[in-house]
C-alpha cells in the first residue's frame, strides 16, 4: 500500500485506461468457449474436383448458436439439417451423401471470420451457408470470396453482403426492399403519415432497414417525426421513448432484434403509448412474444415466410420440421432449409462441385420453388421473391398480407 | 413538462443503481487501492441468482412468481445478496490475498481474470435435476416480475361488474366510461380467487353506455364476466411501483452502509485500513478479516443492485453480454467522478452519471448517450482528477 510515489493522478489515470480497454476486450474475449463441432462425421477431405463417386460431400454453416441471437442460429442449423437429411434419403448428390460442419459464431463478428477461415482451409467444405446477422456474413463473405467457396446466407439482407463478390448469394430479399414493404404497409394499410423511428445504431442490419425505410416512407409522402438510437444490450429506452411519446407518432418503426424490441415494448406500454411498433425479419423468435408478452400485441413485422400460408409446400415442412425437432419453424429455418436446397439443386445442375463452377449454377437458379416462395437470384446474386406482413395476434405471428417486389 | 418529469423519474431509478454499483468500487479502492474489474460480475451473478431464486426456488415453494407476495421478493434479494455475499468472499480470499504484498498492476490483471472467469463458468450449465439449471447458460431469460406492474398515479375512472358475453379479450361495461384521446387505459379485472389480471384497452376513443363492449389488447386468462372491473387512466409521467421499490431499497441500503461505517466499531477499522493499513495492522485491528469484509459488503450491495435491475428491465441477457459489462463501466466512471474510494461521492458519482446520460439522450442526442458518459469522465480527469468529492489528497507513504 505504501509503494506509490505521489503521482496518484496519472496512476489513476492508466489505471482507468488500462482497465477500460480490457473491460472492452472482455465483451469479444469472453466469447472464447469451445467450438461446437456439427452434425455429421468429420471429414478432412473435400469433395472439391474429381472424388470417388461415394465420398461424402462436406458442406459448412456458421452460426450464432448461443448468445443473444442463439435462437437465429439454432432455427437455421435446424432447417439445414432437414434439408440435409431429405436429400440424403433421396440419394444425395448424384449418390454421394452431404455431411455438415458447424461452427458457432457467438453472434462475433471476429469469431465469424476465424470460423469461416477454418471452414475453407480445414475443413476443406464445398460450400458455406451462413450467417443470419449481416454484420457476422460481412465478416465471413470475404474470407469465402477469398478462398473461392461458394457462399450463400440464408437471411442476411444487407445489401452490401453479395457486394463482396461472385461467390457470395443468398436467397432472401435485401433491406432495401424489406424497408420499401414496411414503408408501403405503414402507409397504405396502416395509414400512418407521422412515423417515429428507434433503431440499433451499431447494427448494418437496423440501420440499412431504417435508412431504407426512412427514403420510402418520404418518398409515398409521410413524414419522420423523430428518429432515436439506442446501443445493443442498453436496457433502458425511456430517454428515447420519452422523446417519442411528445412527437405522438400514428406508428414506430423498430428495425432491430426480438430481445430488444420486447424491451422497447414493455418500456413504451408504461410509458402509455399506444401507437403499434413495425419492423422487420429480426423480430422473427418465439422470444419476442415470450419475453414483450401483452405489449408486442398488436405489433406489425416483415417476414420471409408465414406459417399460415396454406401452400402445401409449406405446411408439408412444417409437418416434417415439428416431427423431426418437435418446434414449429420460424422463418429463419425456412430459409436454412432453402438456402441448403438451392444449394444442392445447383450441386446437381453444376459440372463440378469446383467454387466457380458452383457459384455460377447457384447464381442461375432461376424460379427455385422454396418454403419462403418462389426464388429467383438476379444478376446481383440476390433474391427475387415477395414478403409477408405478420401482426402479433393472441402471442403468436399472424398473416395479414403478402407484399410483392 | 411531461418529458422533463419523465426524464427525472427515468434518471433518479438508473442513477439509484449505479450508486449501488458505485459503491462496491469505491470501497474496495477505499481499503485496497485498486479496482475491482470482477465488480460488475458480481452484479450479474446477482441479477441471475435472483432470476433462478424466483423461477425455481419460489415454484417449490408452491408460490407462483407471477403473483409474489411481497416477503418473497424480500427473500429473493436476501438470499441472492446472502450468495452473492459468499462469492465477493471467495474472490477475495482465494484471488486478492495472496497478492497482498504484489505491485498493485499484477492484482488489477488479477481482477480482470476473476472478471473471465465469472462470465465464462456463468455461461455454462449444468441440470441438476428437478428441473434446476445451473449456472445461467448462454440464452436471454425473461425474468418474472416480483412488483405488480403498475404506476401509483393512474386514476381510476370507471368501476362495476363485467356484464355477460364477452370473450377473454373483451370486457362488458356494467357502468358508461369516458376515453379521452391522447390517454392510455387499462382494464383491471379482479377474479374471485385474488388474482389480478390486467389488459390495455384498444377501443377508440368516445363516450361508452352501460352495456358497451370493450375490446382488449391482450387476453385473459378467461372471460371477465362477472368479476369487479377497474379502468383506469394512465398517468402522463407514471410513478412505477419498481421504480419507486428500487429508490427506496437502494436509498435504504445506502443509509444502512452510512450508519455501518460512520457508527460503528467495523467501520471505524475499515476507515482506519482505508487511511493507512500498515498502521491499522499495528494498532491490532485485524487487517484481512476487514478486507474481507468490505469485499462481502460490496458484493451483498451488487447482489441488491442486480436484483433490482433483473426487476426492473425483466429481460436479463447472458453473463457474457456486452450489456453488462456497459452496466459496469458506467458504475465505475460514476465511482471516480463522485471521487473513487468516497462512499458519498460514489452515491453523487451515480446519479449525476445517470442526469447527464438521461437528460442529454433527451434533450441532446440518443446517439450520444454513452459518449456523454465517458466525456464527462475525461473531464473530471482533466480539471479534478480526485473527482468531484474525492480528498485532493497527496499520496501517503
Amino acid at each position: 500500500m505504501s509503494r506509490v510515489p505521489g503521482r496518484s493522478s496519472t496512476a489513476l489515470l492508466a489505471v482507468i485506461l488500462a482497465a477500460c480497454a480490457a473491460a472492452y476486450g472482455v465483451v469479444a474475449g469472453c466469447s472464447s468457449g469451445t467450438d461446437r463441432g456439427g452434425g455429421g462425421t468429420p471429414n478432412g477431405q473435400s469433395g472439391a474436383g474429381k472424388a470417388a463417386s461415394n465420398e461424402p460431400v462436406v458442406i459448412g454453416h456458421y452460426g450464432s448458436l448461443t448468445g443473444a441471437q442463439a435462437t437465429f442460429g439454432i432455427s437455421t442449423s435446424q432447417g439445414i439439417r432437414l434439408a440435409i437429411k431429405q436429400a440424403n434419403a433421396t440419394g444425395g448428390i448424384n449418390g454421394r451423401p452431404i455431411t455438415l460442419r458447424e461452427y458457432d459464431t457467438k453472434g462475433d463478428a471476429r469469431e465469424a471470420g476465424s470460423v469461416v477461415t477454418r471452414l475453407c482451409t480445414n475443413d476443406k467444405v464445398v460450400a458455406v451457408l451462413g450467417e443470419v446477422a449481416s454484420g457476422l456474413s460481412l465478416a465471413g463473405a470475404p474470407v469465402c470470396q477469398e478462398f473461392g467457396v461458394p457462399m450463400i446466407t440464408p437471411s442476411s439482407t444487407n445489401p452490401r453482403v453479395t457486394v463482396v463478390g461472385d461467390m457470395i448469394s443468398r436467397v432472401c430479399f435485401i433491406d432495401p426492399f424489406q424497408g420499401l414493404v414496411c414503408a408501403k404497409f405503414a402507409y397504405e394499410h396502416r395509414k400512418a403519415r407521422k412515423v417515429a423511428m428507434l433503431y440499433d445504431q451499431a447494427a448494418p442490419y437496423s440501420t440499412g432497414l431504417a435508412e431504407e425505410f426512412r427514403g420510402a416512407f418520404e418518398k409515398l409522402g409521410g413524414t419522420i417525426a423523430t428518429s432515436q438510437t439506442y446501443a445493443e444490450g442498453d436496457p433502458d429506452f425511456n430517454a428515447q421513448l420519452t422523446t417519442i411519446r411528445s412527437a405522438e407518432p400514428d406508428i414506430i418503426f423498430v428495425p432491430g432484434y426480438y430481445t430488444d424490441v420486447a424491451n422497447i415494448a414493455m418500456q413504451a406500454r408504461k410509458l402509455g403509448i399506444t401507437a403499434p411498433l413495425l419492423g422487420g425479419d429480426g423480430w422473427d423468435s418465439t422470444k419476442l412474444t415470450e419475453i414483450g408478452g401483452p405489449a408486442i400485441e398488436g405489433s406489425y413485422y416483415s417476414n420471409h415466410y408465414s406459417q399460415q400460408d396454406p401452400s402445401p409446400t409449406v405446411q408439408k415442412f412444417i409437418a416434417t420440421y415439428k416431427a423431426e425437432f418437435g418446434s414449429t419453424p420460424d422463418g429463419l429455418a425456412a430459409l436454412g432449409y432453402d438456402a441448403a436446397l438451392l444449394l444442392f439443386d445447383a450441386m446437381k445442375r453444376s459440372p463440378s462441385l469446383g467454387g466457380k463452377d458452383l457459384a455460377a449454377a447457384i447464381a442461375t437458379s432461376k424460379d427455385f420453388h422454396g418454403v419462403t416462395g418462389t426464388i429467383t437470384i438476379d444478376a446481383d446474386r440476390n433474391a427475387v421473391k415477395p414478403a409477408v406482413m405478420l401482426e402479433v395476434k393472441g402471442g403468436a405471428p399472424t398473416y395479414v398480407t403478402t407484399i410483392a417486389p | 413538462m411531461d418529458d422533463f418529469l419523465q426524464t427525472l423519474m427515468t434518471a433518479v431509478s438508473v442513477g439509484s443503481l449505479y450508486a449501488l454499483i458505485a459503491l462496491g468500487y469505491t470501497m474496495v479502492y477505499g481499503v485496497l487501492k485498486f479496482i475491482n474489474f470482477a465488480h460488475s460480475d458480481v452484479v450479474v451473478l446477482g441479477a441471475w441468482f435472483s432470476f433462478t431464486l424466483a423461477t425455481w426456488f419460489l415454484p417449490q415453494m408452491g408460490i407462483d412468481p407471477a403473483a409474489a407476495p411481497w416477503w418473497a421478493a424480500c427473500g429473493v434479494l436476501f438470499f441472492a445478496m446472502l450468495a452473492c455475499g459468499g462469492v465477493g468472499f471467495l474472490i477475495e480470499r482465494l484471488a486478492y490475498r495472496p497478492l497482498r504484498r504484489a505491485p498493485r498492476l499484477n492484482v488489477l490483471i488479477t481482477a480482470i481474470g476473476v472478471s473471465l472467469l465469472l462470465q465464462n463458468v456463468g455461461q455454462l450449465q449444468f441440470d441438476l435435476g428437478a428441473g434446476l439449471r445451473l449456472p445461467f447458460g448462454t440464452q436471454p431469460q425473461g425474468m418474472p416480475r416480483l412488483v405488480p406492474d403498475v404506476a401509483l398515479n393512474d386514476a381510476a375512472v370507471a368501476r362495476g361488474v363485467a356484464g355477460e358475453g364477452g370473450s377473454s379479450s373483451t370486457l362488458v361495461l356494467e357502468h358508461p366510461a369516458v376515453l379521452e384521446s391522447g390517454r392510455s387505459y387499462r382494464a383491471v379485472v379482479y377474479r374471485d380467487n385474488g388474482a389480478v389480471e390486467r389488459a390495455r384497452i384498444t377501443s377508440s376513443t368516445g363516450t361508452y353506455g352501460a352495456g358497451a363492449v370493450m375490446s382488449l389488447g391482450s387476453s385473459l386468462t378467461r372471460p371477465p364476466d362477472g368479476s369487479v372491473y377497474v379502468i383506469r387512466r394512465l398517468a402522463r409521467v407514471p410513478i412505477a411501483m419498481i421504480d419507486v421499490v428500487i429508490v427506496v431499497t437502494a436509498g435504504g441500503l445506502m443509509v444502512l452502509l452510512n450508519l455501518l461505517v460512520y457508527r460503528s466499531k467495523l467501520g471505524m477499522a475499515m476507515r482506519a485500513v482505508s487511511f493507512n493499513t500498515d498502521t491499522a495492522a499495528l494498532m491490532g485491528i485485524p487487517v484481512d478479516r476487514v478486507i474481507s469484509f468490505t469485499f462481502v459488503l460490496g458484493a451483498m450491495l451488487a447482489a441488491a443492485a442486480g436484483f433490482l435491475y433483473a426487476i426492473k428491465y425483466t429481460t436479463l441477457q447472458q453473463p457474457a453480454h456486452a450489456g453488462w459489462v456497459l452496466l459496469g463501466l458506467k458504475a465505475f466512471v460514476a465511482a471516480v467522478v463522485g471521487g473513487i474510494g468516497n462512499i458519498q461521492g460514489a452515491v453523487l458519482g451515480g446519479f449525476l452519471i445517470a442526469f447527464i446520460e438521461q437528460f442529454g439522450a433527451v434533450y441532446v442526442s440518443s446517439d450520444l448517450r454513452d459518449i456523454s458518459v465517458f466525456a464527462v469522465l475525461i473531464l473530471v480527469l482533466l480539471v479534478r482528477p480526485t473527482g468531484v468529492l474525492g480528498s485532493p489528497s497527496c499520496e501517503k507513504v
